[in-house]
């Protein structure tokens, strides 16, 4: 019945993807982070489900299901910018400012 | 439907129709095709003047042959009701179910006879004075229509029909007064008889409403039948109805204040002047007051309305009448002086000596208005023949002219003595018929017996001034100039023929209603008997007797002679420079030279305020500051402004857009979890 420190932990990690997102400017790290979020939650709806029941465990795969078909286009989406711009640097891709 | 029809027919006591009336659609039907045939051949074969000439006169005989087999029908079998000829169901539309009717009675009749006759003497007439002209298909196609509308007018079962020609006679008069709108002073006149004609017709829709509002009807038989009951005589909605219908009269019929376009609309062809500007259209006026005699019989403020705009139109333009050298002038203000008279009839309640000055006054004045067509064709050949400017309508530059135009000098003549009065003339009939009539209602209030004077000071006038326009055209030393005496002479015989046939129905017109003391028995008193009774019912009329009566004729009779006389010699009392060499006038000659100043009074007083407010107030203030400015580019700018807004939201930069998604998901947040 470790549910204190699993929060505090997936609280952590989830600031740590949420900072990252905001302050980095690699396209391939920025993908890590969110990541790193999904992950954080999965981990709060597996603590969670000792005690609510089976249900957070269940929405767990769904999560993991989404995450990887989302790394999946991501991935495809930064292969394709790098193709183009040579680079994965975010700073230099800002084609829909107004 | 029939059974409808058949309801009604019981409800409303209508005639059905039968024998030669079932076939009165022939009568707008053969100028319709007319109009259609000109109209095409003035597009593709303008140069067709033959085929025009036939087609353009040839539907007007047509159409009078059906007009008089129908008034032989009537006559051998005079209907109790008036005779309803229903062509289609025109406005089916809820309670308001409106048939394109035509009712032939004992007025319709009459007002089909002249239309349709004057009308053919004047296509007639036009085939030699237009001959000439580059657009012969086009007038004949207008001319044509013209008379599809006034036929419509003078038909209509209904107010609703009525007004479909009221408004088409307007349009065509329109198109005729502009019809050399090369000159730009002609499509103004063009503009001006079309703008203050529609004040007028403001006049006739609220009178429809009105009457729509209140009798559930707009057919004058039902009008007729049901007005005595539904409305209160003397009331202030039948008066309200009665004067919004003469103020469309007033437009139609060139009375104080709307008459100021009819001198103006001399500018057309002059048997346009005859047929629309003097026989016909404007005494449509006069045809409307007699149709819908009972709602002004039941509204004596308005009849001593129209009475006396009549007596005070009759007056004016007699005066200005006398001060005018253009020979269509002098002729238009005529006209206007005498749709007065009639005016003046229907306004004291003698419907009958109104429709019988009507027509006496459409043959005497197509006659006056022909015949100076004629002087006007001789004289502008010879100005054209000898590459002159002069104005060929002025009387200064005529004079004489008796030499040289015989036939028009003796037919104007005649045309002369009808209208001055001169005892056994048609004119002299009609006219003391009205005034009779006036003076007889003088026992009633004595406000008619000062429109009886006024009515015999203009009588005096009309006499002075028809004199005076005959004494200078015919009489006295030729002013036209030496070397253009040799081209002025008669009209051809296509143009003299009519001349002459109008100059016998204005010699015999009295005939139709000759009064009992000429040994006759008031024949129009009696065809129209049947129409104006209920009007007359509710208005009874005084007409003196003995020696009243003898009296009044022989005061008329010598205020007319004592007109030609003095119209005379005064005219010819010294010799009248030509129009060239003319001194300016002076004094109150000036007056009623300038027409009392009337179209400058109403261009300072209506129309220059009307174009200053447009200008100011519509143009800068409405159309450009608010439609354009506010409405147009005002919604253009904030589309603009708030798109830059948006535009700046627009980084490109993902951190940005992070960092507000995250304080968006986090506020959101705070609000959940509150």
């Amino acid at each position: 019945m470790l549910l204190g420190p699993s929060l505090l932990l997936s609280a952590v990690l989830f600031t740590i993807g949420v900072v990252g997102v905001l302050l980095r400017r690699n396209a391939i790290v920025l993908f890590m982070c969110v990541e790193l979020m999904l992950n954080a939650v999965n981990l709060t709806f597996v603590a969670f489900s000792q005690v609510l029941g089976l249900g957070g465990q269940v929405m767990v795969f769904f999560v993991m299901t989404v995450a990887a078909a989302e790394a999946a286009v991501g991935l495809a989406i930064i292969l394709a910018i790098f193709r183009h711009t040579r680079s994965v640097d975010l700073k230099n891709i800002n084609l829909l400012q107004g | 439907m029939t059974l409808s029809l058949l309801a009604i027919q019981a409800a409303e006591a209508i005639s059905a129709p039968e024998g030669a009336t079932r076939w009165v659609w022939l009568t707008v039907a053969f100028p319709l095709l007319g109009f259609l045939v000109n109209g095409a051949l003035a597009l593709r074969r303008p140069q067709a003047k033959t085929i025009v000439s036939i087609v353009g006169a040839g539907v007007l005989v047509a159409a009078f042959a059906v007009a008089a087999l129908i008034y032989a029908e009537l006559r051998g079998h005079p209907p109790e009701a008036p005779v309803i000829v229903q062509l289609w169901r025109w406005i089916p539309s809820g309670s308001l179910d409106i048939r394109f009717a035509f009712q032939v009675d004992q007025l319709s009749v009459v007002m089909l006879l002249v239309v349709t006759g004057v009308g053919s003497l004047i296509h007639l007439f036009s085939i030699g004075y237009m001959h000439a002209d580059a657009g012969y298909a086009r007038y004949f196609a207008y001319l044509n229509l013209f008379v599809v509308f006034m036929l419509v007018l003078v038909l209509g079962a209904s107010l609703p029909v009525l007004f479909v020609g009221w408004e088409g006679v307007g349009l065509c008069s329109y198109l005729l007064i502009g019809f050399w709108f090369g000159d730009k002073v002609n499509a103004d006149a063009g503009k001006k008889a079309f703008l203050v004609n529609r004040i007028g017709d403001f006049g006739v829709l609220i009178a429809m409403f009105l009457l729509w509002y209140t009798l559930r009807s707009l057919d004058f038989v039902t009008i007729t039948a049901k007005a005595p009951t539904d409305l209160v005589a003397g009331g202030g909605l039948v008066t309200a109805i009665t004067l919004f219908l003469f103020l469309g009269c007033a437009g139609k019929s060139a009375q104080i204040p709307l008459y100021t376009w009819l001198p103006d609309a001399m500018a057309g062809p002059t048997p346009v002047s005859a047929l629309i500007h003097a026989a016909t259209m404007v005494t449509a006026g006069v045809y409307l007051v007699a149709r819908t005699g009972i709602l002004f019989a039941m509204a004596p403020f308005s009849s001593a309305v129209v009475a006396g705009v009549g007596a005070l139109t009759a007056l004016f333009a007699a005066s200005i009448g006398l001060r005018q050298y253009d020979i269509k002038k002098v002729l238009a203000y005529s006209t206007i002086s005498q749709l007065g008279y009639m005016f003046l009839a229907v306004g004291t309640g003698a419907y009958v000596a109104g429709i019988f000055h009507l027509v006496t006054h459409a043959f005497f004045k197509a006659l006056l208005f022909l015949g100076a067509g004629s002087v006007i064709h001789a004289m502008h050949q010879a100005y054209h023949a000898t590459h002159s400017h002069a104005d060929a309508q002025d009387m200064r530059n005529m004079g004489g002219l008796r030499r040289y135009l015989p036939w028009t000098f003796w037919l104007m003549l005649i045309a002369t003595f009808a209208i001055a009065g001169v005892p056994g003339l048609s004119g002299f009939f009609s006219k003391d018929e009205i005034l009779a009539a006036a003076f007889g209602r003088g026992e009633t209030h004595r406000i008619w017996l000062v429109y009886w004077a006024m009515g015999m000071l203009a009588a005096f006038m009309t006499a002075f001034y028809m004199m005076r326009l005959m004494a200078m055209t015919f009489f006295g030393e030729n002013r036209t100039g030496a070397a253009e005496q040799e081209y002025l002479h008669d009209a051809p015989p296509v143009m003299t023929g009519p001349l002459v046939v109008l100059g016998i129905l204005t010699i015999a017109g009295g005939l139709i209603n000759l009064p009992a003391f000429a040994g006759g028995h008031h024949a129009l008193e009696t065809w129209l008997e049947p129409v104006v009774a209920s009007a007359q019912a509710a208005m009874p009329l005084t007409m003196p007797h003995g020696t009243t009566e003898y009296l009044l004729i022989g005061a008329a009779v010598v205020t007319s002679l004592l007109g030609l006389f003095l119209g005379w010699r005064v005219t010819l009392a010294r010799p009248i420079p030509t129009a060239a060499l003319a001194p300016a006038e002076t004094g109150f000659a000036r007056v009623l030279f300038r027409k009392y100043y009337i179209d400058e009074i109403y261009d300072a007083l209506i129309v220059r305020p009307l174009v200053g407010i447009s200008r100011l107030v519509l143009w800068k203030g409405v159309d450009q500051g608010l439609i354009d400015g506010l409405g147009a580019n005002g919604s253009a700018s904030l589309a603009r402004g708030l798109g830059w807004i948006g535009s700046r939201l627009q980084s490109g930069q993902l951190g940005f857009y992070v960092v507000v998604f995250l304080v968006g998901a986090v506020w959101l947040l705070r609000a959940v979890v509150r």
